[in-house]
């Protein structure tokens, strides 16, 4: 990562609280749901952080607070070196242009009483952007790069298919050239080979106007297709945060482990064999999270620490941050983070794999779990 | 939603640019399906054409409803002369009872003024509702509670009694601010009661409809944009609400044909000589034993209308939202 580069978005220790309310004419707050709780990332122009976490882990929340669509509680949130944490709605207003996002669900993303052309129009015309040639042109334009047929301008979305719609929703996101894009789980609504076609789409939009995406999803296996950075978050916390390269083949902390382990092989004797991390209990509610680490009432290596001791997040290696007392690190076993050599964990072999479209769509159609050259099993079972 | 495509067959992808049925065309092509509705639609622009051009059509047949014709009364008891209230080819439907004024004249200005009252109302009833029931619903919090327990209290009072309670003094009041004296200013308050006691009920059903609408993520969207609060509830939401809209005011505007027809039989309505059909219904009660045309005339009209009217609005319904089949 170059350093040096003012990063397309920086988020520095956000918290998102939702107040709980007693019930009754004069509700009062009685607590506090912590949905998204201390998490600092940043996204350098043209690359992608995947945000992957399960269900209620406030990776929406995320995304949606960093645009100030969610009023956050506490936390810096920086667009292209620009701190727009206090910006008022109305100021935020010529800001928006910087960012957009993609949501899930391409049937409610979109008006369905606007044409597709006022509706990827709705940038140019909300932010008064007058494009040379005008906004037909534009949209046409912008219909054609995203794969849809231009002569398509007058009509509605209730006449396009799912994938369709969701490259709608991609050719308004870009319309106004943003710097970032908040991918909100933009491809857990389709069909997996649909799914490939647009990867590949916010893939090529990003090498042509080196937009950064923070892509959010549940899907490891997808974001593993897009994403530079991965970070795994668990009750409004990250975990996790690596290369895509580290975080796949050396996952350190207990979590990774337990995700990746999910990920099915389309090999039925392979998934067979293969060992199973089976989380128990359920996710705690965050509205009261756990003491300590908010992972320890599930975590198969909590020790007594984990209950009292919260763990910072920590750079482990160069690039690779873990908040965990025992991170995992493979042929060692676990040990404390004092005194291990992180050159003894170094492997080889798992390098990126190509990123050619052709190989993306056999990767996601045929071998929707690991890539054939980077086997995601997480060795031996030393927690066993 | 998918039937959509349906209708009108595969497109043509020969023309440069493919049209689009905008809402409005795929309302009115499975309206045109509707043999009933369209009827009903006929005769509903029938009757506002006829009310529109009610002096022509009353010129051309030669009767007015303010002259009196005492040729066609009897001068014992002023009781229609001839049968079925005195229908000759001079007086269509024949004549009142004690003036022989011609029923047919009273008929079409008794509908201008009826259809003028109760579309003027409609139409505030819709702007009021709509524009108060999207700001409580998209708001909320204190806009939304001081707009709903508005509504509460407007729905919450005893409207017939407050209608015929405050009819006089509320007219002088309108009279002293210009609006003409007698039937001007009476219409002028009716339409404002009709409204003021309309709109809550329509405010409701939009404020419901804005609290699942602006959950959705194209709202979303909208503000991620950068759009102005006016965009997203005009442009954004609006659209949204017209099916709830449109079927309010189909199925509102015959109920104030009525409602203004009971307020004119109670008294509150417009003064002879001028008419309407609840001032005709009640005019004719006293002489239903002898004349029971002059009672059905009016009350048929009055039934047409109204049934015609809900039968549109329900086509309409259907039209906008092929999935609520008709019970």
């Amino acid at each position: 990562m170059n350093e040096s580069q003012e990063p397309a978005l920086r988020v520095t220790d956000l918290r998102t609280y939702f107040p709980v309310r007693s019930k009754g004419l004069f509700p009062k707050t009685v607590g506090q749901v912590k949905a998204v709780d201390g998490v600092s990332f940043s996204v350098q122009p043209g690359q992608t952080l995947g945000l992957v976490g399960e269900s209620g882990c406030g990776k929406s929340t995320t995304g949606r607070s960093v645009l100030r669509l969610i009023e956050r509680t506490s936390g810096r949130i920086e667009f292209d070196g620009l701190d727009v944490t206090e910006m008022s709605s109305r100021e935020m207003v010529p800001i928006r242009r910087k960012a957009a996002m993609i949501f899930q669900d391409p049937y409610n993303a979109l008006n369905p009483r606007h044409t597709v052309g006022a509706i990827i129009g709705a940038p140019f015309a909300v932010q008064g952007v007058k494009p040379p040639g005008g906004v037909r042109k534009a949209v046409q334009e912008l219909m054609e790069r995203v794969g849809l047929n231009p002569e398509h301008y007058n009509r509605y979305p209730a006449e396009f298919s799912g994938g369709q719609r969701q490259r709608i929703g991609i050719a308004r996101a870009v319309a106004l050239k943003p710097k970032f894009i908040v991918c909100d789980e933009p491809v857990s609504a389709l069909d997996v080979s649909i799914q490939a076609q647009v990867i590949n789409l916010l893939r090529d939009l990003q090498d042509d106007f080196g937009i950064a995406y923070l892509f959010i999803a549940h899907d490891l296996a997808v974001v593993r297709q897009i994403a530079h950075h991965v970070a795994v978050m668990y009750l409004g916390q990250v975990m996790e945060l690596a290369t895509r390269e580290d975080l796949y083949s050396r996952p350190l902390h207990p979590y990774t482990h337990a995700l990746l382990s999910a990920i099915p092989i389309p090999d039925p004797r392979a998934q067979r064999q293969r060992e199973h991390i089976m989380l128990s209990g359920d996710l705690p509610s965050p509205a009261a999270p756990p003491s300590g680490c908010v992972f320890h009432t599930r975590c198969f290596q909590a020790q007594d620490i984990c209950a009292v001791e919260k763990p910072e997040i920590i750079e482990f290696e160069p690039g690779h941050k873990v908040a965990c007392h025992f991170p995992i690190v493979e042929f060692l076993g676990t040990a404390p983070i004092t005194g291990l050599d992180p050159g003894l964990t170094k492997q080889t072999g798992a390098a990126g794999e190509d990123r050619g479209s052709n190989d993306l769509i056999r990767e996601i159609g045929t071998d929707y779990g690991a890539a054939p050259n980077t086997p995601i099993d997480p060795g031996p079972a030393i927690w066993r | 939603m998918v039937k959509v495509a349906l209708i009108d067959g595969p497109d043509s992808l020969t023309g440069s640019e493919v049209a689009s049925r905008s809402l409005r065309k795929i309302v009115w092509t499975r309206l045109r399906r509707d043999k009933l509705a369209m009827v009903c639609l006929f005769i509903l622009i029938a009757l506002y054409l006829i009310a529109i051009f009610a002096p022509v059509i009353c010129g051309l047949l030669g009767v007015d409803p303010y002259s009196f014709d005492k040729e066609s009364i009897s001068d014992s008891g002023g009781g229609p002369v001839g049968t079925w209230g005195g229908i000759s080819t001079e007086h269509p439907l024949g004549v009142e009872w004690g003036t022989g004024r011609d029923i047919f004249a009273q008929l079409l200005y008794g509908l201008r003024i009826s259809l003028l009252i109760a579309t003027t109302a409609t139409i505030l009833t819709v702007f009021f509702g709509t524009v108060l029931g999207i700001i409580s619903g998209y708001a909320g919090g204190k806009t939304d509670a001081v707009i709903g327990r508005t509504m509460d209290l407007i729905l919450a009072f005893p409207f017939l009694l407050i209608i015929l309670a405050m009819s006089g003094v509320l007219t002088q009041r309108l009279t002293a601010l210009g609006v003409p004296d007698g039937n001007p200013s009476r219409i002028t308050y009716l339409i404002i009661v009709l409204s003021i006691f309309g709109w809550p009920y329509l405010a409701r059903i939009v404020r419901g409809q804005v609290l699942s609408v602006r959950e959705r993520e194209f709202v979303e969207a909208s503000i991620a944009m950068g759009a102005s609060r006016y965009r997203i509830l005009f442009k954004e939401i609006l659209p949204n609400l017209w099916a709830p809209i449109l079927v309010y005011a189909t199925l509102t505007l015959p109920t104030y044909v009525g409602t203004e027809a009971a307020l004119s039989f109670l008294g509150v309505g417009v003064l002879p000589p001028d008419t309407s059909f609840g001032g005709m219904l009640g005019n004719s009660v006293s002489y239903f034993s002898v004349v029971p045309s002059y009672l059905f005339i009016p009350g048929v009209v009055l039934v047409v209308l109204v049934v015609t009217f809900n039968l549109v609005g329900d086509a309409v319904r259907d039209a906008l939202d092929p999935r609520a089949g008709r019970v």
